[in-house]
């Protein structure tokens, strides 16, 4: 059991070393699907007492969700919007990977020192869920087209999905239920929005949406 | 009840998608409200007890604001009625003349359903007793509200939403991470009987884990902070607040601020109850004071009403974070301050729509003789100057004055000059502001015809209701707000 949780988590940690270093937007999107399919066996893998029929259901939806449903409205926002396939970062890809290593670093350390007042499923779990929420928040800021800053949000929820697979039995499904609901009509009326951007400005690039800025006081 | 203030509000979006009329479709947006406010009066006069262990109730601060929910979106629903039906003559199509830009709106049918939904996420969050359940709901008052602020599909509507959406989204995951770590820190040692119901989260008091819940409130604070406009989390706040149609910045900026301050609240009771309230106190107080002086900083020479009035909610809001953080019968005074501004607010917002639509600008600059050309909402906008600057006898001068006694009174005096400079540099932005465009000169070529009812209306009884609410407090209100004050860790005065 523990040995597939870790390879699930060690694959986490590598595609978002991947997806850090990535110049393709096709094959990010691939990768952030990759990890929600991966994702979706952690309930299953993590519950102590066996297969409960509400780690599978929640390990299903979530998989359905994300390794299938959010590439497909991705892969269709980016033909609609006809946008150049490159990433655009304003971090090079090189200096990326770099922050992505000493960020890794700093996850295995606060999650080493972070005592949970229980045993997780896994010692990675903590480190790599960690890692993950880090590198969709800087994929949100470090890159261009609104398009990734989507990707980013949704590799963020991978990463505290992950996080959340510690308290797997203290959660109620209802809320698990919801809180994957909330997150798909998010991605949902992103995709919307972005695809309004491209035939409002020609482009999908957030940084030049910058009128409402506002000068110093 | 509480599952029929929930449900109704859904029902009546879900018939809205269908009804292809407008004029039905209005009447029915305004018979819902109207149905949701009878029931929350109904809640007022008769509070049940919530069930130990039920996931929604209506404790005292749940009623509040669930009150102020409902009248303000009664309000707004009467106000819309009247200026959705504005557009008809111009075919839908609309300029803007500060950008120039010729728009059309979003679908009626759309707009109506979103609002529809937006109250019923909203009942949600203040009846929520579990806090994986108000984290849902939350987030979907985000996604009901982002369409609402692309109603007028103009590009600078587009960049507002685009930020909402993305912050707000990130911020609120970030308090899924909170909710998380309250479940670790309410486990005992062997991992069992993690929770996250309120009441019994606030019933475990000590024996929480202290170094948890501290994470835990950092993040639900960053969380809920991020929607509730606190600095530096508010990026998003004024465009937002500004861009959106004039009723529907009247709802967040009244309604929906206030609900991201009740899930910070819970937070901070259950901290209080874990002997953790000064830790959590201090943390609101410093957030809350460098909201005020940043958005001071932003009225001071704002050239847009909108925003202006977008950035004294960030001021107030912040306002309400000092006096949750100050405790005591601050608590109290924040719980006053959250009504007062609200109805302020909201009625403000709903003035500066009728300016909207007769000069046709945002521009301080270019808005002049209000009194002259819309003589009821002229007045009604000098009013409203008087009490959002908190000035006697409008309730919000209680409630400031409420709250800065108690700072005082606990010794806290460089916190509580900081508060008063900050209000005093807002006060005076938004009187030469304001007193710009109620009085000086009609510019030429604005023309305006008789102001309806449904225009104006709504604002008077909201701004008469914090009238009333600087004369005198009913003794039943009193008491709820006693309640709510101690039910998040502070006291009456």
């Amino acid at each position: 059991m523990n040995n597939a949780i870790d390879s699930i988590l060690i694959f986490l940690v590598l595609t978002d070393l991947i997806l850090l270093g990535s110049s393709r937007l096709k094959n990010a999107i691939r990768f952030v699907a990759l990890q929600g399919l991966a994702l979706g066996l952690l309930p299953m893998l993590a519950h102590s007492q066996g297969v409960v029929w509400h780690a599978v259901l929640l390990g299903a939806g979530s998989a359905l969700l994300k390794g299938f449903v959010f590439p497909s409205l991705m892969n269709r926002a980016l033909r609609e919007t006809n946008a150049n396939r490159e990433i655009e970062p304003f971090v090079g890809y090189i200096s990326s990977l770099l922050i992505g290593v000493g960020v890794l670093a700093l996850s295995f350390w606060s999650g080493a020192r972070l005592s949970l007042p229980w045993e997780a499923a896994s010692l990675l779990l903590v480190p790599a869920g960690l890692f993950t929420v880090w590198t969709g928040l800087f994929l949100i800021v470090a890159r261009r087209k609104a398009i990734t800053q989507v990707l980013g949000y949704i590799a963020m929820e991978n990463g505290i999905f992950t996080l959340g697979m510690v308290l797997v039995e203290a959660m109620p499904l209802l809320v698990e239920l919801g809180v994957l609901l909330d997150i798909f009509v998010a991605v949902f009326v992103m995709g919307i929005i972005v695809f309004h951007i491209n035939r409002e400005f020609d482009h999908i690039d957030s940084d030049q949406l910058a009128a409402l800025k506002e000068g110093p006081p | 009840m509480i599952l029929a203030l929930v449900f109704i509000p859904l029902l009546s979006a879900l018939a809205a998608m269908l009804i292809r009329p407008d004029r039905p479709r209005r009447r029915l947006l305004v018979a819902t409200a109207a149905i949701h406010s009878a029931l929350t009066a109904a809640c007022w006069v008769s509070p049940g007890t919530a069930a130990p262990g039920a996931w929604v109730g209506l404790d005292a601060a749940g009623r509040l604001f669930l009150g102020i929910t409902s009248l303000l979106f009664l309000a707004a629903a009467i106000y819309a009625s009247h200026s959705l039906g504005q557009g008809r003559a111009a075919r839908g199509r609309q300029t803007e003349e500060d950008t120039g830009s010729v728009f059309v709106n979003a679908p009626e049918a759309v707009f109506t359903a979103c609002l529809l939904v937006f109250l019923s996420t909203m009942t949600l969050v203040v009846s929520s007793q579990h806090l994986g359940l108000l984290w849902v709901a939350v987030e979907a008052t985000t996604l009901a509200t982002a369409p609402l602020i692309y109603f007028h599909r103009q590009p600078s509507s587009l960049e507002a939403t685009w930020k909402y959406l993305l912050v707000c989204s990130v911020g609120i995951a970030l308090a899924l991470l909170g909710n998380f770590l309250v479940v670790v820190a309410s486990a005992a040692p062997g991992g069992a009987h993690g929770t996250l119901l309120v009441p019994d989260l606030v019933a475990r008091g000590a024996r929480m884990q202290a170094p948890w819940l501290k994470a835990a409130f950092v993040f639900l604070l960053v969380g809920y902070g991020t929607k509730m406009g606190l600095a530096p989390m508010h990026t998003w706040l004024p465009d937002a607040h500004s861009e959106a149609p004039s009723p529907v910045s009247a709802l967040l900026s009244g309604a929906l601020l206030n609900c991201a301050f009740l899930g910070i609240l819970r937070a901070h009771s259950i901290c209080v109850a874990a002997g953790l309230g000064d830790f959590s106190g201090q943390l609101l107080a410093g957030f809350g004071i460098l909201s005020m002086g940043l958005a001071a900083a932003f009225i001071a020479n704002q050239p847009d009403y909108k925003r202006m009035l977008a950035y004294s909610s960030m001021e107030h809001m912040g306002l309400l974070a000092l006096g949750a953080g100050i405790g005591g019968a601050a608590m109290f005074g924040a719980m006053l301050h959250a009504v007062n501004h609200s109805v302020v607010k909201a009625a403000l917002f709903l003035l500066a729509g009728n300016f909207l639509a007769a000069y046709r600008t945002k521009s301080i600059a270019r808005v002049g003789g209000a009194i002259r050309l819309l003589p009821a909402s002229g007045w009604l906008w000098l009013a409203g100057l008087f009490a959002i600057t908190g000035m006697p006898p409008f309730g919000t001068f209680a409630s400031e004055f409420t709250m800065l006694r108690e700072a005082f009174a606990q010794g806290r005096i460089a916190l509580a000059i900081a508060a008063l400079v900050a209000l005093a540099i807002a006060f005076a932005g938004m009187s030469r502001a304001f007193l710009g465009m109620a009085l000086g000169r009609v510019p030429e070529g604005v023309v305006a015809g008789r102001e309806r009812a449904s225009a104006v209306l709504p604002s008077f009884v909201l701004l008469a209701v914090s009238l009333g609410l600087g004369l005198w407090i009913p003794h039943g209100w009193a008491s709820v707000l006693e309640q709510a004050a101690r039910l998040s860790g502070g006291g009456a005065p």
